[in-house]
C-alpha cells in the first residue's frame, strides 16, 4: 500500500521524509499523529519487524489469580534488578565511592531517586533529621540555626534541575575511545525535582553584611566537605533543598538538606548541609583549589569551573543496547545547559556529515535536562550516531577537536573509572556496525 | 544581577524597617553568637581569616605524622594508598598528578583540609598545634618552608607557594 496518506479515522498524517544522510527522518514523525513514512525510504519502515504472524493470545498465570498485596513502599518489578548503578567502591574502602546513573535503561527526564548518581568521599553519614542542624553566620547581622523542623514551615519552591560531577565524561579526555557504555562515560549526571527553601530567604533573614560576596557552605560528612559559593548564586536560585522527587532526599543525595545550585558544578552541592559562613573572600578549600581546578595544556589551570556548559549525548541507542534488524528506531537522548533553555538538539547518523533537528519533549525547562528524540530508519550498514546541542543564550556543544585544541587530551589511555580532567561538554559518537553491534569512538 | 537583595541586607544593617522586614518571613531560625558556633567553625582562609591560635614545627611534625598520616600516605609523605603529599613532579599534561607543591596555591589550604577531614578514619581529632606541625613538616619536607620554621596564624599565610599565580577564574563575571 502506498504510505503517502496513512487514514486514521479521518486524520492524515503528513509523510515523513528523509532528512539528513544515513536514514534520519523528519522529527515530525513523533509529534503524535501516526507515523506515515515517505514511500522512498522503503526498506523496512512501517512494516512488521519479523513479517511472521504473532502467536495467538492465551491467558498468562499471573492473569489468573489475584496478585500480591501493596506494600507501604513501592518497590519496582523484581524483573527491573538489572537496572542499579555502577559503584566504584562496592566494598566500601577507605576512599571516595562513585555510584553512576544507567542513563541507557532508563527514559524521560528525572532520574530516579533510588538511581541519581552519587558520590561520597567518605562515605554516607546516618543523620538524625530531629537532630541535624543548619547555621547560618559570619558576615551577617544575626548568626541564627536553623532545624528541619523549623526549615519546613518556610515557603517552598520547586525546581527540575540536574546535578553533574565536574568529572562526569572525565573518560572523554582519552587520546583513544574507551570503551564503555554511556553510564560508565557519562553516568555522574542526573536530574530531579527538587524542592525547598530559597537560600536567598534564609539570607534576608540573618541579614547579609554589604561587603560580603561570597558563603562557604560545609556538610555534616566526616570531611565537613566545604566549598565557597558566590552570593551570586544565592541571589539568583540556590535552594536549601528538603525533598528529591517529591520524598525527603536520599541518604547518598545529602539527607535530611543539601545545598542545591541548580546547573553549577556538582560537588558545589553540597550535601548533610550543616552550616553556611558569609564571607569577604572565597575559602579556597581541597576541593575548589586542589581537586575541582582543572589542568589546561599549557600548564595553567582553571580555578571556579561553576557552569555545567551545554552538553549533549545519546542514550538510546547506545553501548550495550545493540540494535537487533534494520528499521524504525528513535535516537534518545539529554541535553543540558547551565546557561537556560535547550534551544536546539541537532543528531547526525553519518558523524556529522549530515544532521537532522531532534524534537524536545515539552516542556523545555531551564538548567534541567532535556529530552531529545529522533526517528530514524536505519538501513543495515555502517553509521556513526551523534547529537549537539544549542542553549538560549546561544552557546553551542563544542566539536571535539575545537574541545580538544583547547582543553586537551591524555597521552595514554586512563583508566575507565579515572579522573584524567574535568567539565568535559563536547560531542560522543557512538558507531553502530552492519551488526547491530554500538560503540564508542572518535569522529 | 545583585540588585535587590544586598539593597535590604544593607537596609537591615542600617537599622531602617528592621521589625517590619523581619516579620515578612517565618523568622524561626534561633539566634546564636559567632563563638557559639564553636567547633563547627573551621574555615581557615588564605588571608588568615579563621586560623586559631597555637604553633608547630617541621620537627614537632614528623613524629605526629608518622603515627597519624604514614599509614595512608606513605613514610615521609611519599604516597601509599592515599596520595603523595612530598614530592613536585613536573606537570606534563591535562592529567599530571596534582600535588601541593607542584599546584596548590595557599598553604592554608593544607590546614584547613588536614584540621577539617583528616586523619581519614578519625577527623577533627587532631589539636590545632598538631594540626600546625604536620602542615610545617608536609611544608618544609616539600622545601616550602625551611627546616626550623614554625607555622602559626601570623607565618602560615604567608608561605609562597610555587603554583599560585597559574590559576585562571573559568567565570569571573559569576562572582
Amino acid at each position: 500500500m502506498s504510505n503517502r496518506k496513512h487514514d486514521r479515522g479521518g486524520r492524515t498524517s503528513p509523510p515523513v521524509e528523509q532528512v539528513a544522510g544515513n536514514g534520519l527522518l523528519d522529527r515530525r514523525a513523533l509529534l503524535g499523529r501516526g507515523i506515515a513514512f515517505a514511500g522512498a525510504i522503503g526498506t523496512g519502515v512501517g512494516a512488521s519487524l519479523t513479517g511472521a504472524a504473532a502467536e495467538p493470545l492465551k491467558d498468562d498465570p499471573w492473569s489468573q489469580a489475584a496478585g500480591a498485596n501493596s506494600k507501604p513502599y513501592e518497590t519496582r518489578s523484581r524483573f527491573e534488578e538489572k537496572v542499579g548503578r555502577i559503584l566504584s567502591n562496592p566494598n566500601g574502602e577507605p576512599r571516595t565511592s562513585h555510584a553512576r546513573t544507567p542513563h541507557h535503561l532508563i527514559n524521560g527526564v528525572v532520574t530516579p531517586n533510588g538511581l541519581h548518581f552519587t558520590i561520597n568521599h567518605s562515605g554516607i553519614p546516618d543523620i538524625d533529621p530531629d537532630k541535624h542542624r543548619l547555621v547560618i553566620h559570619g558576615l551577617v547581622r544575626q548568626p541564627k540555626v536553623f532545624t528541619l523542623e523549623a526549615l519546613s514551615r518556610y515557603p517552598m519552591v520547586t525546581q527540575t534541575t540536574y546535578v553533574e560531577c565536574g568529572g562526569n565524561s572525565a573518560p572523554m579526555f582519552s587520546n583513544e575511545p574507551l570503551q564503555g557504555t554511556v553510564q560508565q562515560l557519562h553516568g555522574l549526571v542526573s536530574c530531579a525535582e527538587w524542592t525547598g527553601v530559597r537560600l536567598s530567604t534564609l539570607l534576608d533573614e540573618v541579614g547579609v553584611d554589604p561587603k560580603a560576596k561570597w558563603f562557604v557552605a560545609e556538610g555534616a560528612d566526616s570531611l565537613a566537605l566545604s566549598r565557597s559559593v558566590p552570593l551570586t548564586k544565592a541571589w539568583d536560585d540556590a535552594l536549601v533543598a528538603l525533598y528529591q522527587n517529591g520524598e525527603r532526599i536520599m541518604p547518598g543525595n545529602g539527607y535530611p538538606m543539601r545545598l542545591v545550585l541548580p546547573a553549577w558544578q556538582g560537588n558545589m552541592n553540597v550535601k548533610f548541609l550543616r552550616r553556611i559562613q558569609v564571607s569577604e573572600n572565597p575559602a579556597m578549600s581541597y576541593y575548589e583549589t586542589r581537586t575541582y581546578s582543572q589542568l589546561l595544556p599549557n600548564g595553567k589551570a582553571y580555578r571556579f569551573h561553576f557552569l555545567t556548559e551545554v552538553k549533549s549525548f545519546i542514550t538510546q541507542p547506545s553501548p550495550g543496547l545493540n540494535l537487533k534488524g534494520q528499521g524504525f528506531y528513535e535516537i534518545s537522548g539529554i541535553a543540558y545547559s547551565a546557561n537556560g533553555r535547550i534551544s536546539k538538539v541537532m543528531v547526525s547518523a553519518d558523524g556529522g556529515k549530515s544532521w537532522a533537528q531532534a524534537a524536545l519533549q515539552a516542556p523545555v525547562m531551564p538548567k534541567s535536562f532535556t529530552r531529545f528524540r529522533a526517528p530514524w530508519n536505519w538501513n543495515g550498514g555502517p553509521a556513526i550516531l551523534q547529537s549537539r546541542a544549542w542553549d538560549e543564550a546561544g552557546n553551542v556543544q563544542p566539536l571535539r577537536a575545537d574541545f580538544v585544541a583547547a582543553r586537551g587530551q591524555t597521552q595514554k589511555p586512563p583508566n575507565m573509572g579515572g579522573f584524567p580532567n574535568q567539565h568535559y561538554n563536547s560531542i560522543t559518537s557512538w558507531a553502530v556496525d552492519p551488526s547491530g553491534q554500538v560503540k564508542h569512538v572518535y569522529a | 544581577m545583585f540588585t535587590r537583595k544586598p539593597l535590604l541586607a544593607g537596609a537591615l544593617l542600617a537599622g531602617f524597617a528592621t521589625a517590619a522586614l523581619a516579620q515578612q518571613g517565618p523568622n524561626l531560625g534561633q539566634p546564636i553568637t559567632e563563638a557559639d558556633v564553636g567547633e563547627w567553625n573551621i574555615n581557615a582562609m588564605p588571608d588568615g581569616t579563621g586560623l586559631p591560635p597555637g604553633s608547630g614545627t617541621p620537627a614537632q611534625g614528623a613524629p605526629i605524622y608518622a603515627q597519624k598520616c604514614a599509614l595512608c600516605h606513605g613514610e615521609g609523605g611519599k604516597g601509599g594508598r592515599s596520595a603523595a603529599l612530598v614530592g613536585k613532579p613536573p606537570i606534563t599534561g591535562i592529567d599530571s598528578p596534582k600535588t601541593i607543591a607542584n599546584f596548590w596555591g595557599y598553604a592554608t589550604t593544607l590546614f584547613d583540609f588536614t584540621r577539617r577531614s583528616m586523619p581519614w578514619v578519625t577527623p577533627r581529632t587532631l589539636t590545632n598545634d598538631e594540626v600546625y606541625a604536620i602542615t610545617a613538616y608536609i611544608l618544609a619536607e616539600n622545601k616550602l618552608i625551611g627546616p626550623n620554621d614554625e607555622m602559626n596564624a601570623q607565618t602560615l599565610p604567608k608561605v609562597k607557594m610555587p603554583n599560585a599565580d597559574n590559576f585562571i577564574i573559568r567565570f569571573p563575571d559569576k562572582i
